[in-house]
């Protein structure tokens, strides 16, 4: 079985074109979760932090190993706002909607990130190099209204800026770091 | 860890402080990190080491400072002088602080105010947004490593622990009931009240759960109380435990603070380490323990039921009470959830007393409230104030009033299950009552500044489409009456609007606040209904003329 680290490496490279993740993943995020009273979203968690959504082959697996049936599985991820149920691009840039960020025009800054990609919130670039998402209030509300690129806080920017954040991202090129341990015990 | 050991590994972390002369504090929350601070700590490490200055100048992480408009800070300590606080420092400016600031200080100079390029980054610490504050649950800030124990211990970390090992649980909840502390999350129910029906309820599995899922947009101060301070949310659990009985703890945090996330779990396994939690709590016997549980991007699980259907691994859906949590919770379980500023605030009450605690704030509002003061405020970022101030000084004063010359407006207090107050209601003190009286609440400590060039009708609609959005879907008042309420609005934001439409918002809205099986749905109204309330005009003046509309 291979470790963790070189999973996490090989799906990372694998991304975004893999279907499911390796069987060993499902299987070590089960081992990990299922004695666990109640851990189905921790385990979803897990998952999507390595293939960066929620497959439906690997729900299946998953589904079998934790004793959960696919149907409660699909009534997580379609309820909670955080789950993929479609591979998002290489870069997911979420443009925060909170209270703060309204005010001081993130509406626009999502618009006009629209323009730049053209493609619509929720959508990612044909070439799956980008994915637009709105989110909730991400609770940096001081520095209204910003922009998290897996993770990578672009703040304070002014509503005419959707192209410096593109560029930001192409200098920058954050990446998220898929490590499960973090997200819990 | 033996009750006695506290001390001396206090003595210990004192003097290993004071065997610096310069400590230094960089705020290392999520909002200053986005801005380089961790950036700021390398490289002043790096320049102190250089200069072989790193045996004399301590350089920490530290939790939000407040002013995060101004960010990343830097709080500069040292035993000759007054602490500085410097603002907008970069990694860049590493070897300038270094040269103009700290060496002058080691150097036995008194400094006030660093001048050369540090001057337009030197805050001015006279200034009301400073005086004005009270630090209680912040007062750690700026003066610990929020991922060391031993700096929490230096503060009398874990002695109100210690202190309720020794009290019986109904004694705790007798203390915590005199103090007046009130749940922050927003309901303001009595949190010894609360504490109180849980103990009595007799079970062999009882939880204590802090909820963590500061889903209000514009509200960040519970996520700046876990990343800042996490050993005073563990501890005031661990006294909540005691008081309640409880055996098992559970932290729910939402998946957008992956910091606050990090900084817990770190915290409590330093905390399992030193023998404060686990097996045998500070050597007294009693095993208490805690798992974490993420949110996955929903608001209303902030709602205690819906909480705990989530961490059941469901769909978060509320369900109807009674029964409430404190007699079938979690895994049917008698369970208590308490806000994360509400368990901050306990070990203080605990070690220096519910009368201490109860002589700030009103009558009916004891204590201090966090806020996130946001929008279009001057000073942008996290305050603390006793209860019973007025809110023209937290927003005048505190908050400095606006950066562009435009006249405020109105602010927004309570998020989307809040109100908006219009400047002239002001002189309002700071309370639960008062601010339910003027058509609001106090919520979670969201206060967003409007001016003159803001829309009320479309902050309300920002409200509304947000509740619409989240509403779980289970009841039909919230789930329909949302909805309509919502069409009805954009109607008259797109200037299409009627008079008879706004009647017919105020009557989905009492339906909506009667029977919504939970408080989403009753208070989703709040936003459109204060805005109608207090600012009726901004709405007639874009419905549509009269000679096409019905009387």
């Amino acid at each position: 079985m291979s470790t963790t680290a070189e999973a996490t490496t090989a799906v990372k490279a694998a991304a975004p074109k893999a279907p499911a993740a390796p069987q060993d993943e499902i299987t070590l995020i089960a081992n990990k979760w299922k004695n666990k009273r109640g851990s189905l979203i921790m385990a979803l968690h897990d998952l999507q932090s390595r293939v960066g959504y929620v497959p439906r082959e690997s729900a299946m697996k998953l589904g079998r190993q934790m004793d959960v049936p696919l149907a409660r599985i699909y009534e997580v991820v379609t309820f909670y706002n955080y789950f993929k149920l479609e591979a998002p691009g290489k870069y997911v840039i979420s443009v925060c909607l909170g209270t703060a960020c309204h005010i001081k025009g993130s509406a626009e800054l999502l618009s006009g990130l629209e323009k730049e990609l053209k493609i619509k919130e929720g959508q990612s670039t044909p070439d799956k190099e980008y994915h637009l998402q709105a989110v909730r209030c991400l609770g940096c509300c001081g520095l209204a209204p910003l922009v998290s690129v897996n993770g990578k806080v672009y703040a304070k920017l002014k509503t005419n800026e959707s192209r410096y954040v593109i560029e930001r991202i192409q200098i920058d090129k954050p990446m998220a770091v898929a490590d499960a341990e973090d997200l819990a015990e | 860890m033996k009750p006695e050991e506290l001390e001396v590994r206090a003595a210990a972390e004192v003097a290993k402080q004071q065997a610096f002369d310069v400590r230094l504090f960089t705020c290392s929350s999520r909002g200053c990190q986005s801005s380089e601070a961790l950036g700021v700590i390398a490289g002043l490490k790096a320049e102190l080491k250089a200069k072989q200055l790193d045996a004399k100048v301590q350089v920490n992480g530290s939790g939000c400072m407040g002013l995060c408009s101004k960010g990343p800070l830097l709080r500069m300590c040292s035993k000759t002088q007054k602490d500085i606080l410097f603002s907008e420092i970069k990694p860049e400016m590493a070897a300038t602080i270094v040269e103009q600031a700290v060496v002058p200080v080691l150097a036995g100079k008194k400094i006030e105010k660093p001048g050369g390029d540090l001057e337009e980054h030197t805050l001015d610490l006279n200034d009301p947004f400073f005086t004005m504050q009270e630090f209680v649950v912040l007062e750690n800030n700026g003066k610990i490593d929020p991922e060391k124990l031993d700096d929490y211990i230096a503060r009398d970390g874990y002695k109100a622990l210690r202190k309720a090992l020794g009290m019986s649980a109904e004694d705790i909840c007798k203390e915590m009931l005199a103090s007046g502390l009130r749940g922050r999350g927003g309901a303001g129910f009595p949190t010894g009240m609360k504490w109180d029906l849980t103990r009595k309820v007799q079970s062999e599995v009882k939880y204590v759960i802090c909820n963590g899922d500061e889903g209000d947009p514009g509200a960040f101060m519970d996520g700046s109380v876990l990343e800042g301070d996490p050993h005073a949310v563990i501890e005031g659990m661990l006294i909540a435990a005691r008081a309640m009985k409880a055996t098992h703890g559970v932290f729910y945090i939402r998946a957008e603070y992956p910091l606050a996330v990090e900084r817990v779990e770190k915290a409590l396994r330093q905390a399992r380490a030193a023998g404060l939690v686990g097996k045998n709590v500070m050597d007294s016997g009693w095993a208490f323990d805690f798992e974490m549980r993420l949110g996955a991007g929903a608001f209303v699980c902030g709602e205690e039921t819906a909480l705990i259907a989530s961490i059941e691994g469901k769909r978060g859906t509320p369900r109807p009470r009674p029964p409430f949590p404190a007699v079938k919770g979690l895994w049917d379980q008698p369970s208590c959830i308490n806000n994360v500023e509400t368990l901050a605030n306990v070990p203080n009450i605990l070690l220096r007393g519910a009368k201490w605690f109860a002589s700030r704030g009103t009558e009916k509002s004891k204590g201090t409230k966090l806020f996130a003061l946001t929008g279009k405020s001057k000073n942008n970022g996290l305050v603390e104030v006793p209860m019973g101030m007025t809110l023209r000084d937290v927003i005048e004063k505190i908050g400095g009033g606006t950066d562009s010359g435009l006249k405020i407006k109105a602010i927004q207090t309570g998020g989307p299950s809040g109100g908006m107050i219009p400047e002239h209601q002001f002189d309002t003190p700071v309370s639960y009552e008062s601010l339910q009286q003027l058509g609001s609440m106090m919520g979670s400590g969201g206060m967003i500044v409007i001016d003159e060039h803001d829309s009320v009708v479309e902050l309300a609609q920002f409200y509304l489409d947000f509740c619409v959005d989240e509403s779980c879907g289970k009841c039909a008042p919230c789930r329909i009456g949302g909805t309509q309420m919502l069409h009805l609005l954009n109607k008259i934001v797109e200037g299409k609007g009627t008079a008879k439409d706004i009647r017919t918002i105020r009557k989905v809205a009492k339906a909506m606040q009667k029977a919504s099986l939970c408080a989403l749905g009753q208070t989703a109204p709040n936003p459109t209904l204060s805005a109608i309330r207090h600012f009726e005009h901004e709405f007639t003046e874009r419905l549509l003329p009269v000679a096409t509309t019905k009387a």
